[in-house]
């Protein structure tokens, strides 16, 4: 049995969902979860419900905001406290941030964006897409302990069953010291939506949109299903959206459970991005388009006519 | 001013991935290499901070295969006054790269004053040197850089995170700038630069050289596999206007019921 650490990111008093997964997928291993910041009691409840043993709620001074140094510090003290084999987290922002500085200050491996993995024995056996998705390939981490994973959110799914552990709260205090690189601010996105990484639909436009002002009708549809809305590169460099938008290989990879394409032709890298998503429908005028090999669902047609009839019939069911 | 820049060499975004013969890595034969797309910015962004500080030097580093060197002559030809190159594998993990890193900017006898990376290399997308490099060097990093305002001694950079917030970050000289499309405009390297390049000077060192061996390789690929195909869909023609309300009701009818995802 292999000592895993987890460590989770904490929204509105919750641990984020990549951590369940993550802990479902641990099952059979000794499990503690480390968390920085208020984590709620049903948070707690949530975490030990999925195999959480210890759970370490890390407090200091320089801890209210992420830097990459603060926070790899305060993890580093649980890490040396608990001896632990592997140490796991969501690949989101901060996770990827943050993991491969706390991986060099052990001067230890890690995996990242892993979309699967087991273990066998006490070693990490991981899947993970390389160039954007074109390729999968089986990662190990081999030299000093422990060995560093980030694994992407949406791609292990929660777990059917769950095993319980004991979820014992221990406080810890620790003293980060100067910090050289600290947020002064944050200024909000345009978005309130969940992010293209973690969303679970999507629905994106491509070159056929024509201008900015067309994706309100992907915005209408996308208020109806709670979906999160993206654009291909063709889209993003025409400038009808920001870059934060953008799906594919210099973009975002994402894997949602229905990914809906409109007006994309389907350039190999932006496939590259998208073509792990669950349920992929498209919607295009041109028959031959490259997106039409990728979909579940097709639709060859004017996605101006295609996208309010879709929005009225999805009105109906939600 | 010091300012270095580190770039990867890796396949155009548009070529048609192949796992190589024993499942080690992929097959690299006959591939269109050129610079990181992100790195572009990472280069510009030095050019720029140089033009603003005079006397600065920009110093471009690459570790990688040597049957082509696109990414560095195009960071020459853009403008950046040298290169380093230390020759290895084009499948080198994060680690090794980041070790062969610092070992070249520390060969180079200079000491950074600031580091600029792409934000993420689109082969491997392991987003880790950029940190891992600023751990190693004891240096304060910043990742995903969508906006640089600074001079030679402190720099306000903005982060950007999920759902396109962005971290406003002040900090002091040396740090390392990890940088994403947004930053900048990348310039095109003109023809005199091209000319100009061929006479800079261009270092090369082996991984010996900088202190690298295969001890340092800490993640091991294996496998290499082409994603399942998936079994064709089915596909509806909605071009004739009288059929789009039936066809869309279908479509919906089936996300609904037989895929089960809304």
């Amino acid at each position: 049995m292999a000592k895993v650490l987890v460590y989770t990111e904490v929204h509105d008093g919750n641990a984020k969902s990549v951590t369940l997964e993550i802990l479902g997928k641990l099952a059979g291993q000794e499990i503690d979860v480390a968390c920085i910041g208020d984590i709620s009691d049903g948070g707690i409840t949530a975490l030990a419900e999925h195999g959480a043993g210890n759970i370490h709620k890390i407090n200091g001074a320089g801890l209210e905001k992420y830097s990459p140094e603060g926070y790899s510090k305060a993890i580093k003290t649980i890490i040396d406290k608990g001896g632990y084999d592997y140490v796991f987290a969501g690949s989101t922002s901060l996770g990827k941030d943050l993991f491969p500085r706390l991986a060099g200050m052990f001067d230890a491996g890690m995996a990242t964006e892993v979309t699967n993995f087991l273990f066998e024995g006490d070693n990490f056996n991981g899947t993970r897409p390389l160039f954007a998705g074109k390729v999968l390939a089986k990662v190990e981490i081999q030299g000093p302990k422990p060995h560093f994973v980030t694994v992407r959110p949406n791609a292990l799914g929660m777990p059917e069953s769950k095993t319980a552990g004991a979820g014992k709260v221990n406080e810890e205090s620790v003293d980060i010291g100067e910090i050289r690189a600290a947020i002064k601010e944050i200024v909000k996105g345009a978005s309130e939506k969940v992010d293209l990484t973690e969303a679970n639909i999507i629905i994106s436009g491509g070159r056929a949109m024509k201008n900015a002002e067309n994706f309100k009708i992907l915005n209408e549809c996308a208020e109806v299903i709670g979906a999160t809305v993206g654009a291909s590169r063709a889209a993003v460099d025409s400038g009808f959206a920001p870059h934060a938008m953008q799906v594919g290989q210099t973009g975002k990879t994402v894997a949602p459970s229905l990914y809906i394409a409109c007006g994309i032709s389907g350039a190999i890298q932006h496939l590259a991005g998208m073509r792990t998503s669950k349920v992929i429908v498209a919607i295009n005028t041109d028959p031959d388009a490259p997106i039409f090999t990728k979909a579940d669902y097709g639709i060859v047609g004017d996605l101006f006519k295609i996208v309010p009839i879709l929005t009225e019939e999805f009105k109906k069911i939600m | 001013m010091n300012i270095f820049v580190c770039v990867k060499q890796v396949p155009d975004t548009e070529t048609k991935v192949t796992p190589n013969s024993d499942g080690t890595f992929i097959e690299t034969s006959s591939i269109k290499w050129i610079m990181n797309p992100y790195d572009e910015f990472a280069v510009e962004q030095a050019l720029l901070l140089k033009t603003a500080n005079a006397g600065s030097t920009v110093t471009v580093a690459r570790v990688g295969s040597v049957q082509d060197t696109e990414a560095l002559r195009t960071a020459l030809a853009m403008g950046a006054d040298e290169a380093i190159l230390v020759e290895g594998d084009d499948n080198l993990d994060s680690y090794m790269i980041s070790k062969a890193l610092k070992g070249a900017i520390e060969k180079s006898g200079k000491t950074p004053d600031i580091i600029f990376t792409g934000k993420q290399a689109i082969d491997d997308d392991c987003l880790q040197v950029p940190q891992l490099l600023a751990q190693m060097l004891d240096m304060p990093s910043v990742s995903v850089v969508v906006g640089f305002e600074g001079d030679d001694k402190k720099a306000t950079l903005k982060r950007e995170v999920e759902g396109g917030a962005l971290e406003v970050y002040e900090v002091t000289t040396p740090v390392l700038v990890a940088c994403n499309k947004g930053l900048n405009t990348p310039r095109y390297a003109s023809l005199p630069g091209i000319m100009k390049a061929k006479r800079k000077p261009l270092q090369n060192l082996s991984l010996g050289d900088v202190g690298v061996s295969g001890d340092d390789r800490r993640v091991k690929y294996s496998n290499f596999q082409l994603p399942p195909e998936k079994p064709p869909g089915k596909k509806f023609d909605a071009m004739d206007e009288a059929k789009q309300a039936e066809i869309v009701a279908e479509v919906v009818g089936l996300l609904r019921n037989e895929a089960k995802v809304i």
